[in-house]
């Protein structure tokens, strides 16, 4: 996504990126980001809060405005809930799932194998 | 039981180290490589917001209720008319933190109908008829391809600002 932003915006296009995957968008390097510090689903804000929604719609379109230079980025203050626990738990590896993520690769490997012998 | 964080320490979530972690543990021995640069081309609005018109790209895909591939699902964009506004939109074949969270609302990331209030707000000054969808691909070569799509599209449909929002 962030590589549509640069092509629009190289083509004249104003553009802001919305989203919560930080290091990935400034990685790639973006004219505008508004980043929320949320769990990747919900970058507009949470399911059913309208005026937090409106708020951060309202952060992204005053960065169109408001930027002077590129690779701008603005954080919202929204913080998802008081523990945070769902940073650790996304994409975990820890010593209680390692065989289980071991399992779920070995069936993926396996099943490309076998639709690679089917095409021949 | 995850730990619970302590305030002074966090920072937003490392997702390219995270992801290379979780794909290693699955016996996955050549990461993804992210796209890197170290400047952005910056195209100032060359008019008030208030007169602009708004465009938005999801990397979702329209919900069918058939079996039949999702437009968005096959890895081409697409572009769709804004109104009526979509009650759901397809996102099983993205990455997002299902133990978290959920994606039955739309306007958490595909806000249409809060644009359509920051019309009415005078805030910006319309919505472009269609959203854009692009799918998000490992090939960068593919999205390039995508992205003139996009170009295009919102040249066709006026558009000043465009929203990109990634799930």
């Amino acid at each position: 996504m962030s590589l549509v932003a640069r092509h629009l915006e190289a083509t004249g296009t104003t553009t802001v990126v919305v989203g919560s995957a930080r290091d990935i968008v400034e990685h790639c390097a973006v004219p505008r980001f508004c980043f929320t510090d949320f769990p990747l689903g919900n970058p507009c804000g949470k399911p059913g809060d309208v005026a937090m929604q409106t708020a951060i719609v309202g952060a992204a379109l005053d960065l169109a405005e408001s930027a002077t230079a590129a690779m701008t980025t603005v954080q919202t203050p929204h913080r998802w809930d008081e523990r945070g626990a769902w940073r650790t738990n996304f994409m975990r590896v820890g010593p209680d799932n390692a065989d289980e993520l071991r399992r779920r690769g070995e069936e993926r490997l396996a099943r490309q194998r076998a639709r690679r012998a089917a095409d021949r | 039981m995850a730990a619970d964080v302590d305030p002074a320490a966090v920072t937003f979530v490392r997702y390219m180290d995270r992801s290379r972690d979780f794909y290693a543990a699955q016996g996955y021995d050549r990461p993804y490589r992210w796209a890197q640069h170290d400047d952005a081309p910056f195209r100032p609005l060359d008019r008030p917001l208030a007169e602009c018109r708004v465009g938005v790209v999801t990397t979702t895909s329209l919900h069918r209720e058939d079996d039949g591939d999702a437009p968005g699902a096959s890895g081409r964009a697409f572009a769709q008319a804004a109104t009526p506004h979509p009650s759901r939109m397809f996102t099983e074949h993205l990455e997002w933190d299902r133990d978290a969270t959920h994606t039955d609302d739309v306007e958490t990331f595909l806000p249409l109908r809060r644009l359509e209030e920051a019309v009415a707000a005078g805030t910006i000054g319309s919505v472009a008829e269609r959203f854009y969808g692009v799918p998000t691909l490992y090939s960068h070569r593919r999205t390039a391809r995508n992205a003139e799509l996009v170009e295009g599209w919102c040249r066709e449909d006026g558009v000043d600002v465009v929203l990109l929002i990634p799930l």
